[in-house]
């Protein structure tokens, strides 16, 4: 005979002061002893206006902000921001600065990639190993972005037309010795927690997203390739120079927290080779358009431009409605971190609470592009 | 008194000092009286005070030094220096924390069962400090050898398990029930292992004196009980609450468990317990499993003692920085599904052995340790194949174009991914 116990669903908030809400996220969650029965986000703790702040600043001044969105990859944002500055004026970029920030973008992404991963490991409760073996590859990252332009984080490298400044001499030596280092040390990672019964156990089948559920959501990125769908905008609608470079992409179709851990540790791989082919194909030349053809000072004909890239996170894309005044008349951001919560609710009602930082985790949010 | 208490050379000396005219005293040739006749009582208290102070002042120095080669060791294996700036090699950075945190506010929050919540970090610090007295340090060294030393050690450790619930539903906090509730789960279900793992030492030592139970160990009791040693590992681990199976504090999860709502010295003293518990813990494998205090001549008894504990440490470190946590569930299925059963095979083993062979020498100890490391890797894979994760079926990479629409009519359709695969 079982004898049903009377129990009572207890609400408790976590965030936005938690360890693992990666930033300031908040969450009400109704618990059924561990069992997670509803989930409330409450966002908006991290909202600084980036979007009305760039009404107020040159399209050039406006990279600044781009960065501190996403500020575990700073380039990307960059790079996409550029998009849709080229595409509003018609400026062309030149090949060098184009290359270059293929490089830089690729780069940021392995960076970013080795944060998800590394916090991911975090929130599975590992003491910090993993992710300091994670960080210490990223540091090399960040010192490549140094020699580059200067800064590690908020890097500001991209201008209208390709970057602002050349690689230095040093870089392409140093950038070598990186990329040599890459890989045997993402095989370690592999070693260390893929093959590891306890990661395993924990993220295998755990809140499973069935591709139909996340086109729906029209979540991109890393969580659509983990169900299988063959969705990465490098391939399906290049920007830059994509289509002269050649990658794979790696496809995992479980949906569950396993097979997003597993999709960035394989891209990471990808973006090896993808810069490894930049830096043969680069030639010397321009970083960016004469100053005449594209000045500080861009006023954009009047028009809209809306221009998106395969950010780590998913489809980062800017949209920018120019009015021929100096700055945008109107900017925004479809920010991948914000629209790949949308399903939190389904990924994490049923599932432990043990799970559900871990599933948070593998969503890989940033708060400061949730929130802006 | 308990003239058992006269085996400790320390106290002997201080108590037949102070009141060498009583009968065990006089025994053992002692004659110098401070106190007069009939004043036993306050040499014994005297002597206890003094016995019990280094006793704990040891206990709490070692977690000071335990806390700073922690931080030392972890940054080693976190590729980074650890704490460097206070005292040679940071050794004092231990001390400043303890100064900061006695200086820090002590906040009961108006939701808090006030009593016990001042009750609940005394009960967890006096059973890991009370598990010193019976534990043999050295030749000589020790507070008392309890004839019931293994009964006493399981049955004061599990009254922490008492004191982590009265602390999290003692502070009102929805986030320490969690721990609390975890606590009941947890440490309840390890004490079965951990205790029933300890039985094949008790066969082969024929008494529950920690004392005795060295003197037993002509080879280490590793070499003869790898299951025991193994089971009584992990269990010890999740009693004191480390980082596989840190489900308690688990901070990812819930920020500080049932620790949420203590600060100031309160803290400290959880702090405290748990580390002191993690050194015994340590303290308890050596005694049972490593041979105590015993080793070459050359060196002193004490210092083996220390060298054995540092290494089980280490091994415990190594242990806790290298692996993510455990879920509840999974936990509860490695105590009952897999530790019960590998101690109830070690059981039945050992008492097999023990009735061919009941008073082995040493001969007959080696052929037990070659019987029963080979039964050991057998029901570790046993019992392995039992909790496993099953590896993945569906899921392997997709070499087949999914049918989702696309942006673009136009695709380079000709690269897909082969490399890899997911186990």
């Amino acid at each position: 005979m079982t004898t049903q116990v009377r129990t009572e669903p207890i609400t408790v908030n976590l965030g936005p002061q938690h360890p693992s809400t990666h930033g300031v996220f908040r969450m009400r969650v109704t618990f059924d002893g561990e069992e997670i029965i509803d989930v409330e986000p409450i966002f908006g703790y991290l909202h600084r206006g980036s979007e009305k702040l760039a009404e107020e600043r040159t399209y050039v001044q406006v990279v600044t902000l781009t960065d501190r969105m996403d500020y575990v990859g700073s380039m990307l944002n960059n790079q996409a921001y550029m998009l849709a500055v080229e595409k509003l004026a018609g400026v062309e970029p030149s090949p060098r600065g184009v290359w270059l920030r293929m490089i830089a973008s690729e780069l940021q992404r392995i960076a970013s990639h080795l944060v998800a991963v590394g916090f991911l490991i975090q929130d599975l409760g590992a003491w910090g190993t993993p992710l300091i073996y994670t960080m210490r590859e990223r540091e090399k990252i960040l010192d490549l972005f140094e020699m580059l332009c200067g800064a590690r984080i908020t890097n500001s490298y991209l201008r209208p037309g390709g970057v602002f400044m050349d690689a230095p001499e040093e870089f392409w030596p140093a950038m070598n010795a990186v990329l040599d280092e890459l890989p045997p040390r993402i095989d370690d990672l592999d070693d260390l927690l893929t093959d590891n019964d306890i990661i395993f156990s924990r993220t295998k089948g755990v809140s499973v997203l069935t591709p139909e559920q996340m086109l729906d959501a029209s979540i991109t990125g890393p969580m659509l390739r983990a169900a299988g769908v063959d969705w990465d905008l490098r391939h399906r609608d290049p920007y830059d120079y994509y289509d002269q470079v050649k990658f794979e992409r790696p496809l995992h179709t479980a949906g569950d927290n396993f097979a997003r851990y597993w999709v960035r540790v394989q891209e990471m791989r990808e973006s090896i080779k993808i810069v490894r082919q930049c830096e043969k194909m680069i030639e010397p030349g321009p970083v960016r358009p004469d100053h005449d053809d594209v000045p500080w000072l861009l006023r954009p004909p009047v028009g809209d431009a809306y221009a998106a890239i395969e950010h780590s996170k998913g489809e980062l894309g800017f949209y920018l409605v120019s009015d021929g005044s100096i700055s945008p008349y109107r900017c925004h951001v479809r920010a991948p971190s914000l629209i790949n919560l949308t399903l939190l609710r389904e990924m994490l009602v049923g599932e432990l609470l043990a799970d559900m930082f871990v599933s948070f985790g593998s969503v890989d949010i940033n708060m400061g592009e949730v929130d802006r | 008194m308990n003239p058992a208490f006269l085996d400790n050379s320390l106290f002997r000396n201080i108590y037949c000092y102070l009141a060498g005219s009583s009968d065990s005293c006089a025994e053992r040739g002692y004659d110098t009286t401070l106190l007069p006749a009939g004043f036993e009582w306050l040499a014994f208290a005297i002597t206890a005070f003094i016995i019990i102070n280094i006793v704990i002042n040891a206990g709490l120095g070692a977690v000071v030094v335990y806390i700073w080669g922690e931080r030392r060791i972890l940054g080693r294996i976190q590729n980074r220096t650890g704490p460097n700036r206070w005292g040679p090699f940071g050794s004092f950075t231990s001390v400043a924390d303890a100064i900061k945190t006695l200086f820090k506010e002590d906040i009961v929050p108006d939701e808090a069962d006030r009593w016990l919540f001042n009750l609940a970090p005394i009960l967890m610090v006096f059973p890991v400090l009370s598990v010193l007295a019976v534990i043999p340090f050295g030749v000589g060294t020790f507070v008392v050898d309890l004839n019931i030393g293994i009964l006493f050690v399981i049955a004061i450790t599990s009254m922490s398990g008492i004191s982590v619930v009265l602390a999290s539903w003692a502070s009102g906090n929805r986030i320490a029930i969690f721990a609390g509730m975890r606590s009941v789960a947890m440490l309840i279900s390890y004490e079965i292992p951990m205790a029933l793992s300890l039985i094949g030492v008790l066969m082969l030592a024929g008494s529950m004196s920690l004392g005795k139970i060295v003197d037993a160990q002509d080879i280490p009791f590793v070499l003869v009980q790898p299951l025991g040693l193994f089971v009584f590992l992990i269990a010890a681990q999740a009693e004191t609450s480390r980082t596989p199976f840190d489900l308690i504090e688990a901070e990812s999860e819930l920020a500080a468990g049932y620790l949420n709502d203590y600060s100031s010295m309160k803290f400290g003293i959880f702090f405290l317990a748990e580390f002191l518990a993690t050194i015994v813990a340590s303290m308890l494998i050596v005694t049972l499993f490593l041979g105590g205090w015993r080793g070459w001549d050359l060196i002193p008894s004490q210092i083996w003692f220390a060298g054995k504990t540092v290494l089980v440490l280490l091994f415990i470190m190594w242990m806790r920085f290298s692996w993510p946590r455990l879920r509840v569930d999974q936990i509860l299925s490695l105590a009952w599904k897999g530790l019960f059963e590998l101690t109830l095979i070690n059981i039945f083993v050992t008492a097999i052995l023990i009735a061919i062979w009941p008073d082995p020498g040493i001969t007959e100890l080696l052929i037990m340790s070659a019987i029963n490391w080979v039964v050991f890797f057998i029901s570790i894979w046993l019992v392995s194949k039992l909790l496993r994760p099953g590896d993945y079926t569906a899921p392997a990479p997709r070499t087949d174009r999914p049918t989702y629409p696309v942006a673009t009519d136009e695709l380079p359709d000709e690269v897909a991914y082969t490399g890899g695969t997911t186990r």
